[in-house]
């Protein structure tokens, strides 16, 4: 029993350049039909099938959710990466046909909340912006906070500053300003939920404060965009499927799986949602392990893996699948 | 497809009863002679033509009866039907759900009109016929989950989700297998389930909330649950227990054929894509027992089920009171012919 | 001590300080010793951000007396229950995120307290409780909702509908009740005779 979200036939209709680096991609329903309804924070996976290499990326929806005749997503474009921001970049144009999946939200507001504190950092301001069109509709006050190195590249800052005057804060790294942390946790109304996604520096340091200062776990919500990493090509050994593969180096393992025809569960392609996986039958190497899905014991034990973003080094992989 | 809708009781008199094909598209839910939990989810796929899996939410010739006898309960408890204040755009998320699947698949009965979220909504069994906007509570009779709820048969769970568990935050509560929603609203996937015995030292719960929290929009899933329940009584709750109760004595080895219904609940499970809540509609169906035994295989198979049923199990369904008579009563009916597998009759 | 049964049955810890910058302790005679042996692990300094509460028979009693020796900031003793609640809400209303909280007592002080923290808009698992006392239960009847505090019997009779009630372990948060059903519903004839078990 595992989940997979549908596929979405749409075409693009338009590609903007927001900044130097984030790109604007707008997608339209293929049939022309509205597109399905998402809540704020939820995520498309996009196929970007490059050549021979078919790689699947999330990426949050930042339009608004009452709006379902296009979605949109932003793109920072990560030249270290495995090439999928290149592609978006470089290769996707308005007018193709592209696969989507049905949006998927690991990263829900929670609606309890008298007030709902946000911090982003860079393009991580993509899953407040589709937040914050929901809030607009009503509903408990919200307060963004928005880390970027430079204006010029902080993407968005000027259009939500205006949109939303007093609730939109900007702190660019180059006009020496910094987020007072302590001041901001210290300073928020009982039943105030707060939102991090951005950075994993960033995500760490204000889940620290937040802790130190006394905010209950329940209340601290974080969206960690991790990418798979690249890394050395790996053999694997599919058992089940009775299937033997090679992991490329910009590959990953999921993607490996998936090349292979084997159907493999999955939603959040970040190591986050914890449905890829997958039981590990024997490994002659080291695991690499980029979720934020397995405990520490569970590591130790390294009886399982997340294909989707995590590696291996050594002679042969054996998985359950 | 027509449906003669019956005019018929859930109380008082009881004159439910199931048309010869009611009787054959009942959803069997034992798959094998025998029963214990499962974690028995399959999607919710529509089946074959005729069966209560054909349609995402099932309408069937007992529907204006049954919500009618939900308006009685209603007016007798309101607290049947309650939404946490941050349900509000879940219960519009379900409005959305039951009206667009409802007029797709049942046009003769039920019309959706949509220009932007001006809304026109036509319910023919029932006779309604109402404009609003979507989203905006004031311009209906009364808030979305007991508007659509007094509409749609079966009860209705809205499940909020966070912190990888689901909280039963709202709900359309009044034909229910003797638990409370006043009193459980607000309880994580556990904490509701916790009086059920045997399944959490299984792992039942701990299994299915993985994948209930996963499930992703536009792909419901569905299980089958079932207890028995004397006379065809849509509300056993809790809140009536000293109405329906008494029932219990009356049965004997004459009355069983007549009184003792298997009630059986169409669990399906789908995700809300405005809200990211999920929705857990529990839909009951009754089959009484005179019925049930005009099907050899199910005959064969209800008895092996509740002979060899564990004690625990026995107990927590209410039939401690007459088991063994049940038994001997089902044994009369069992050839002791095989049976083949599935739930669907010969 | 309390022992786990159903997972809907409410467990409690032992109150240990929290890091936070306020301090919100609520305690009824039983649960006082509780704030005192928590302040005796805490930090020396804890007493300048902590604000007490309490409910207490005697206004003047050993166990205010007890409270009034650890020096908080604030220190405000209520005669009853409800008056304890409305205090705690006007607290509440006036607190930031941070503020940590802690319920010390028997189990309809620990109930009710945390149905008003929960409705400030806190979530239950960021409450600390530690029992003391009596397991006295406060008891919705789950037929005619009537509640009644001090329930110590096994079954007991609705002080409302006269119904004999089975005292479940089945607790709800938001009421701040265990849930009462009637025992005999299939045969009132039955009777079911009370024993004391809740004490």
């Amino acid at each position: 029993m595992s989940s997979t979200a549908r596929a979405l036939a749409v075409t693009v209709a338009d590609v903007i350049e927001v900044t130097p680096l984030v790109k604007r991609f707008e997608f339209v329903s293929t049939d022309g039909a509205p597109l399905p309804p998402f809540s704020g924070g939820a995520h498309v996976v996009v196929e970007l099938p490059d050549g021979d290499h078919l790689r699947r990326n999330p990426y949050s929806l930042m339009s608004s959710p009452r709006d379902l005749s296009r979605y949109a997503i932003s793109v920072r474009r990560d030249d270290g990466g495995r090439g999928g921001s290149r592609y978006l970049h470089e290769q996707v144009v308005p007018g193709m046909a592209m696969t989507i999946s049905a949006p998927v939200n690991l990263f829900a507001l929670d609606l309890r909340a008298r007030k709902h504190l946000m911090i982003a950092g860079g393009i991580g301001i993509t899953p407040f912006i589709a937040q914050i069109h929901q809030l607009s509709g009503g509903g408990a006050p919200f307060e963004l906070h928005y880390k970027a190195r430079s204006a010029p590249l902080a993407a968005y800052m000027d259009d939500l500053a205006a949109r939303h005057p007093g609730a939109v804060h900007a702190c660019c790294s180059d006009r020496g300003e910094d987020l007072d942390l302590d001041t901001l946790l210290t300073t928020q109304p009982l039943g105030t939920h707060l939102y991090v996604c951005g950075p994993e520096r960033l995500i760490a340091g204000v889940t620290a404060r937040a802790a130190a200062l006394g905010w209950p776990a329940r209340h601290v919500h974080v969206e960690h965009f991790a990418a798979p990493p690249p890394g050395l090509p790996f053999a694997v050994r599919l058992a089940a499927s009775n299937l033997s593969i090679t992991v490329r180096g910009e590959q990953s393992l999921l993607e490996a799986i998936e090349e292979a025809g084997v159907d493999a569960p999955y939603l959040c392609r970040g190591g986050a949602c914890g449905q890829c996986e997958t039981a590990v039958v024997a490994c002659d190497g080291t695991l690499h392990h980029h979720d934020h899905w397995l405990t520490d014991a569970q590591r130790e034990t390294g009886d399982r893996i997340m294909p989707c973003v995590s590696r291996f080094t050594g002679r042969l992989l054996t998985l359950d699948r | 497809m027509t449906i003669t809708f019956r005019t018929e009781t859930f109380r008082d008199d009881f004159t439910f009863r199931n048309s010869p094909a009611g009787i054959r598209r009942f959803p069997f839910p034992f798959h094998e002679d025998g029963y214990m939990y499962s974690v028995n989810i399959e999607p919710h796929r529509p089946g074959a033509p005729g069966s209560v899996f054909e349609h995402g939410f099932d309408v069937d010739e007992h529907y204006v009866a049954e919500m009618a006898d939900r308006a009685l309960v209603l007016a007798e408890d309101p607290l049947r039907c309650q939404a946490l204040p941050h349900m509000d755009l879940a219960s519009w998320d379900y409005l959305e759900l039951v009206m667009t699947t409802k007029a797709r698949d049942y046009p003769e009965l039920f019309t959706l009109e949509t220009d932007g979220d001006r809304w026109h909504w036509t319910n023919r069994p029932l006779g309604i016929d109402d404009r609003f906007t979507f989203g905006v509570t004031s311009t209906l009779p009364c808030p979305p989950l007991e508007y659509i709820g007094r509409q749609t048969q079966g009860d209705h769970c809205l499940l909020d989700q966070r912190d990888n568990n689901l909280w039963m935050d709202a709900g359309m509560v009044t034909t229910q297998a003797d638990w409370s929603l006043d009193f459980d609203i607000g309880m994580n996937f556990f904490e509701w389930h916790a009086p059920v015995p045997l399944a959490h030292e299984m792992g039942v719960f701990q299994r299915a909330i993985k994948f209930l929290t996963s499930i992703p929009q536009g792909q419901p899933s569905r299980r089958l649950n079932w207890t028995l329940t004397v006379n065809p009584r849509l509300d056993t709750s809790p809140e009536n227990y000293p109405k329906w109760g008494p029932d219990k004595l009356t049965v004997t080895p004459d009355t069983i054929g007549e009184k003792m219904h298997l009630r059986v609940e169409l669990q399906t499970f789908w995700r809300l894509p405005r809200s990211n809540a999920l929705v857990f509609p529990i839909r009951c169906y009754l089959l009484r027992f005179d019925d049930l035994v005009t099907i050899p295989k199910w005959a064969r198979r209800m008895h092996r089920v509740i002979r060899d049923l564990p004690p625990e199990l026995v107990t927590y369904k209410g039939m401690s009171r007459y088991h063994p008579m049940l038994v001997e009563w089902l044994a009369a009916h069992d050839d002791g012919a095989p049976t083949s597998p599935g739930i669907f009759p010969d | 001590m309390i022992e786990p049964t159903i997972l809907s049955r409410p467990t409690y810890g032992t109150l240990e300080p929290r890091p936070g910058r306020a301090h919100l302790l609520i305690a009824d005679d039983a649960g006082s010793a509780a704030i005192v042996d928590l302040f005796a692990r805490a930090p020396a300094d804890f007493h300048e951000s902590a604000t007490i509460l309490s409910v207490t028979k005697d206004l003047s009693g050993d166990e205010a007396a007890a409270l009034h020796r650890l020096s908080p900031a604030t220190l405000t003793a209520c005669p009853d229950m409800p008056a304890m609640l409305n205090t705690l809400a006007g607290l509440l209303a006036e607190a930031g995120m941070g503020v940590q909280i802690y319920l010390a007592g028997t189990e309809p002080l620990i109930g009710q307290a945390m149905r008003v923290v929960i409705e400030a808009g806190i979530d239950h698992s960021a409450i600390a409780t530690e029992h003391r006392g009596s397991l006295a239960r406060r008891v919705q009847c789950v037929h005619c909702k009537g509640f009644m505090d001090e329930v110590t019997t096994q079954p007991v009779t609705c002080a409302h509908c006269g119904l004999s009630l089975f005292v479940r372990d089945h607790y709800s948060r938001r009421l701040a009740a265990f849930q009462g059903v009637c025992i005999n519903a299939e045969d009132q004839s039955e009777i079911v005779p009370a024993e004391e078990v809740f004490r």
